[in-house]
């Protein structure tokens, strides 16, 4: 059974077709693999009976010569989905008994093309964190040198952990400042945001609203290609939602990069970031110009305000987004006298610090007499970063960054909140300017813990990603399995 | 509290002098649509608890708003019926506030960048006169649930069937100097939302609803401190609430003290206003845009298009009416007041007497039917039938005084007047001959009473009238029997 | 913004636990003062950057909003709706009393 975990999401999807194999088998062998590595914490809920339902379902399929892209195939979907009748929690006490009775466009999207969902997935709680050591049930461990207790990354950091540890095929995260791809940088594994509007964000417990994009954590460039095909699409509920034609990702595999240009920022070797990585950025670079791409130096002058701008307009949207949690008609409810005193001890009860403190932050930059110098100020620096990358996607097709400054740090390590804002450096940018981005592996640093690269692309430009990612990832051949990994 | 015969409305005496009302009013107009502004789930009136809801209206985790189109329109279309600009670019801001009516914990509004700006109406005053009042702006927002705070001791029960009911927010300059005045300007609003079809103006269901800020000040001052009362549901409570505040307010300045801006609630048993009891000292909305709404747009050409399904507005119909109809414009506005008025009106007096058709409708047909609390589109009257029973009196075929009866017939069995008039034998009897037959006779027989009447006591010619209108059951002409009892009574 | 001198004092944060309806023990106010300190010494380098003829961004997508037609597509779900309530009566969200 062990056997059925090494084929990553695009070789299962062949050999399930091909019936090397049934879709029951290989839930089977990903449901042993989950309690194989429960130590590392990754999963909050697993549905057992569901997903074998769903895998006999998909097996009637395929020997009825009928199957979708994704039949029979097991996921893991991080707990800011709303999933009908499966438990949603978005890592938090106050949704510890929230059961939804509807589904979100994106994880339908996947069960409609024939996909099996293992179980709900750990991120820090509201997805806010870098760390996944906000989550109410507890850490997650980073399957990387497991016995040293690092972390994953966040808030997907359930997500990549278990992509990684090999307990989910592959798994949907969402991201809003990074959270899909620092941590599958922390985890050695692919992680891909797509352009802001791509995916639905109906059904997704909404933490910043102009940021949230829902993506794929996956084992390999291919498999996010597989995964994006049918988490994306128009969704006519959300109005944010792009109405643009993806093309068919798979059409993009193998295309190479020759004749396309990389910006190398020169703002993003900035001191903090780790030796190793610095290298590796360097080999990255050298590895697209060996397959044809013309390197260019470019410049995006507002990058160190990003993170700034994101820690004032993500805990602003997120403060308005997290009003509705207030025990009234879902969630779990402390009593009070009056209802305000319902209100406050709910909420002060139900959500966890570093919530609050995003809420405190959020109230405070729209408060009177604030708005402007903070809120109106960031909106206009956002403005200014967006222009940046317009003015440099003139000259350059996609852009090539480190994905973080360093590599996972150990747990517990009790940074104080600003130090781990600081993680999500490279990652922002993107994310402000609703930038499509991927982060993959490119090696191990000199502890043993993994580095991934990030590539940015033009909006919409899913499909160049995966080209030019691709390049990178045959060359950097990246094929090391996590010690904590299921075996 | 003095009150000076002399005081012109919205004056106030206090001890130190005259103080002048100064009043503005946020009227709050339920859109008539089928669904909500940002949900599917349907916007009508009084259906069970929560089943006008749906996951959106109750703020489930990772629902999100899509804009009503014919919401927009209504806004628009209402906006150039207030000769208002229109703005092409608008914003969705949310205004976060806590109440459990309030699911999303913020409602979406607008408030930088609302869709319709600066307008203006013109009201009809009592005197004849007319009032400009301007209107700050229109926007659209959504309508909070209702909460029940009298069903029991400790708990209070929410029903979110009205939350996310499309609302347009009509603020009003701080024009109005007067509770009459405000009253006016209500139904004024009231009568052109009706026209356009936005909003059915029903104040007792709650589809209008209005804010007063009132604050007072002696003539040729600043404006002073206002208050706010809010959730007015009808005109009187209107007039009452702003008359309670204004005094009050100069009952506290007269004794030298200030007043403090807060939202008041209007009792209605003690008509007085009271103050809300909020423990905070004023809400801070930390409007910002909304990020689950794009700014909404729109091109000149679609506001144009929308123009032209505009009906004849009030003001336009007015004016038409007293031009091809020759009544007062006194009439004119009451008949505008409603479009069902009018098109009664138009059918009913088309080539007849309309100053005559005006008459019987405004005097005779509205009071009938208050009193017999029908409501005018289930009216037993139909213009048509109206329309044959002016023509009716015009030709002297009836009197005036027969009219009325044929009337009240007329309500009661829906029969056309003719018919009536066939059945009971009611024409009006205008033969000379006839008449002086009768005159003849009545005067024979009151040989004493003539000789009266000749020899001073004018007041028996009613008498004589009344005699001859008893013998004829009422149906002489008038006119004739006058001429003729003068010229035998010699 | 950084010579409003905006520092975040135990007023402050009262005031904002109040506006967030969040019951924050007054043993936590000390560190919270601390953290929020931090944060908005952090993002107060936005004061560097000249923004005097910038429209603040209104959205990323720079699409329009898109307009629903007026049908009924939604609601008579109150099983749904009340599916998690915490308390309800009859059909009724059931709350603390509320006096206004």
């Amino acid at each position: 059974m062990s056997d059925l975990l090494k084929y990553d999401l695009l070789q299962a999807s062949k050999a399930i077709k091909k019936k090397d194999f049934s879709s029951v088998e290989l839930t089977n062998a990903y449901i042993k693999a989950i309690e194989d590595t429960s130590p590392l914490g990754t999963y909050l809920e697993i549905v057992k009976d569901k997903a074998l339902n769903m895998a006999a379902n998909s097996d009637k399929n395929i020997s009825n010569g009928v199957s979708k892209p994704l039949e029979g195939l097991p996921i893991g979907i991080k707990d800011m989905f709303c999933t009908k009748g499966t438990k949603t929690t978005a890592s938090s006490k106050i949704l510890d008994n929230f059961y939804p009775t509807y589904e979100s466009t994106v994880t339908q999207n996947l069960w409609d093309d024939g996909a099996v969902m293992l179980g709900k997935l750990s991120c820090d709680e509201f997805a806010m964190g870098s760390s996944n050591e906000t989550a109410a049930k507890g850490n997650v461990i980073n399957p990387w040198l497991k016995d040293k207790k690092v972390s994953p990354g966040g808030s997907s950091g359930g997500s990549a952990a278990s992509v990684a540890a090999r307990s989910s095929l592959a798994a949907t995260g969402t991201d809003t400042g990074g959270s899909i791809r620092q941590p599958a940088a922390f985890c050695g594994i692919t992680g891909l945001k797509p352009t802001y509007g791509r995916c639905s964000r109906w059904g997704i417990v909404a933490f910043s609203s102009s940021l949230d994009q829902a993506g794929p954590l996956t084992r390999t460039v291919g498999d996010a290609a597989l995964m994006l095909n049918s988490m994306a699409g128009y969704d006519k509920k959300d109005s944010t939602s792009a109405n643009v034609e993806m093309p068919n990702l798979m059409d993009y595999l193998d295309k190479g990069v020759k004749g396309k240009k990389i910006g190398i920022p020169k703002e993003y070797t900035q001191n903090g970031t780790s030796e190793d990585i610095v290298k590796f950025y360097d080999t990255s670079i050298s590895w697209l110009k060996d397959a044809g791409a013309e390197i260019m130096p470019i410049s995006l002058p507002h990058t160190k305000y990003a993170l700034p701008v994101y820690y004032i307009i993500a805990p602003a949207e997120a403060s308005s987004n997290l009003a509705r949690y207030d025990g009234v008609r879902f969630g779990v409810r402390k009593e009070g006298a009056s209802l305000d005193e319902m209100y406050e001890l709910t909420r002060g009860n139900g959500f966890g610090d570093e919530v609050k403190r995003r809420i405190m932050i959020g109230t405070y930059v729209l408060s009177s007499g604030y708005y402007d110098a903070y809120y109106l100020k960031a909106q206009k620096v956002r403005r200014l970063i967006k222009q940046d990358f317009e003015d440099v996607f003139e000259k350059v097709d996609f852009i090539l960054t480190p994905a973080t400054p360093t590599t996972a740090f150990p747990l517990g390590q009790k940074q104080d909140p600003l130090t781990m804002y600081l993680n999500d450096i490279f990652t922002v940018p993107a994310s402000l300017a609703g930038l499509p981005a991927i982060s993959i592996p490119v090696g191990l640093d000199k502890s043993g813990l993994p580095i991934g690269m990030q590539l940015i692309a033009k909006p919409f430009d899913e499909a160049g990603l995966i080209s030019t990612s691709q390049v990178l990832e045959k060359s950097a051949d990246f094929k090391i399995i996590a010690d904590g990994a299921a075996k | 509290m003095n009150i000076n015969k002399e005081l012109k409305p919205g004056q106030v005496q206090g001890e130190t002098g005259l103080w002048e009302m100064v009043i503005g009013l946020e009227i709050h107009a339920q859109i008539s649509s089928k669904s909500k502004l940002f949900s599917g789930a349907s916007a009508t009136f009084g259906a069970d608890a929560n089943s006008n809801v749906s996951l959106v209206d109750a703020a489930m985790p990772g629902m999100l708003p899509v804009i009503n189109e014919y919401c927009v329109e209504q806004a628009v279309k209402t906006g150039l019926a207030l000769n208002a600009q229109i703005n092409n670019v608008s914003v969705f801001d949310r205004k976060n506030y806590f109440y459990a009516d309030l699911p999303q914990g913020y409602q979406i509004s607008q408030f930088t960048k609302p869709i319709v700006g600066e307008g203006e109406i013109t009201i009809d005053l009592d005197n004849g006169k007319q009032t400009t009042i301007g209107i700050e702006r229109l926007h659209l927002e959504q309508d909070a649930g209702k909460s029940l705070h009298d069903q029991h001791p400790t708990k209070s029960f929410i029903d979110l069937n009205r939350t996310g009911v499309a609302l347009m927010e009509i603020v009003s300059k701080p024009d109005i100097r007067s509770p009459n005045e405000a009253g006016l300007y209500v139904k004024k609003i009231r009568s052109i939302l009706r026209y356009v079809g936005s909003c059915d103006g029903n104040m007792e269901e709650g589809s209008l609803r209005a804010d007063c800020n009132v604050s007072v000040r002696k003539a040729g001052e600043e404006f002073g401190t206002r208050c706010e009362i809010k959730n007015l549901n009808s005109i009187r409570f209107i007039n009452q609430a702003i008359q309670a505040e204004a005094e009050r307010q100069v009952e506290i300045l007269e004794a030298g003290g200030k007043i403090n801006q807060e939202t008041r609630l209007f009792d209605t048993s003690t008509s007085e206003t009271r103050s809300m009891r909020s423990k905070e000292d004023a809400h801070d909305y930390r409007y910002f845009p909304d990020p689950d709404l794009l700014p909404l747009e729109f091109e000149d050409s679609w506001v144009k298009s929308l123009k032209e399904t505009l009906p004849e507005l009030p003001d336009v119909l007015k004016k038409r009416l007293v031009s091809d109809f020759a009544i007062t414009p006194y009439d004119a506005a009451i008949l505008v007041e409603e479009r069902d008025y009018v098109e009664f009106y138009e059918k009913a007096a088309a080539g007849k007497d309309g100053k005559l058709t005006a008459n019987w409708m405004i005097s005779e047909l509205f009071g009938a039917l208050k009193k017999e609390n029908i409501s005018f589109i289930d009216s037993p009257i139909t213009p048509e039938a109206l329309g044959e029973l002016i023509m009716l009196i015009s030709d002297g075929i009836i009197s005036g005084k027969i009219a009325k009866d044929i009337f009240a017939e007329m309500m009661i069995s829906k029969k056309k007047p003719a018919e009536i008039v066939k059945d009971k034998g009611l024409e009006q009897v205008s033969d000379d001959k006839e008449i002086l037959k009768i005159i003849e006779k009545v005067l024979g027989d009151n040989q004493d009473k003539v000789k009266d009447f000749l020899s001073g006591k004018d007041k028996l010619f009613g008498f004589f009238v009344g005699q001859v209108m008893k013998m004829t059951q009422g149906k002489a002409n008038p006119a004739i029997v006058n001429k003729l009892l003068k010229e035998n009574l010699k | 913004m950084s010579n409003k001198k905006s520092l975040v004092d135990i007023p402050t944060i009262n005031k904002i636990a109040r506006l967030s309806r969040l019951d924050i023990p007054e043993k936590a106010k000390d560190n919270l003062i601390k953290d929020l300190n931090n944060i908005l010494g952090f993002v107060a380098q936005l004061d560097e950057v000249d923004t005097s003829s910038i429209e603040p961004l209104a959205s990323v997508t720079g699409h329009k909003l898109p307009l629903r037609s007026d049908e009924v597509t939604d609601g008579n779900i109150e099983d749904l709706v009340l599916h998690n309530a915490p308390e309800q009566s009859s059909g009724f969200f059931v709350v603390p009393k509320v006096i206004e």
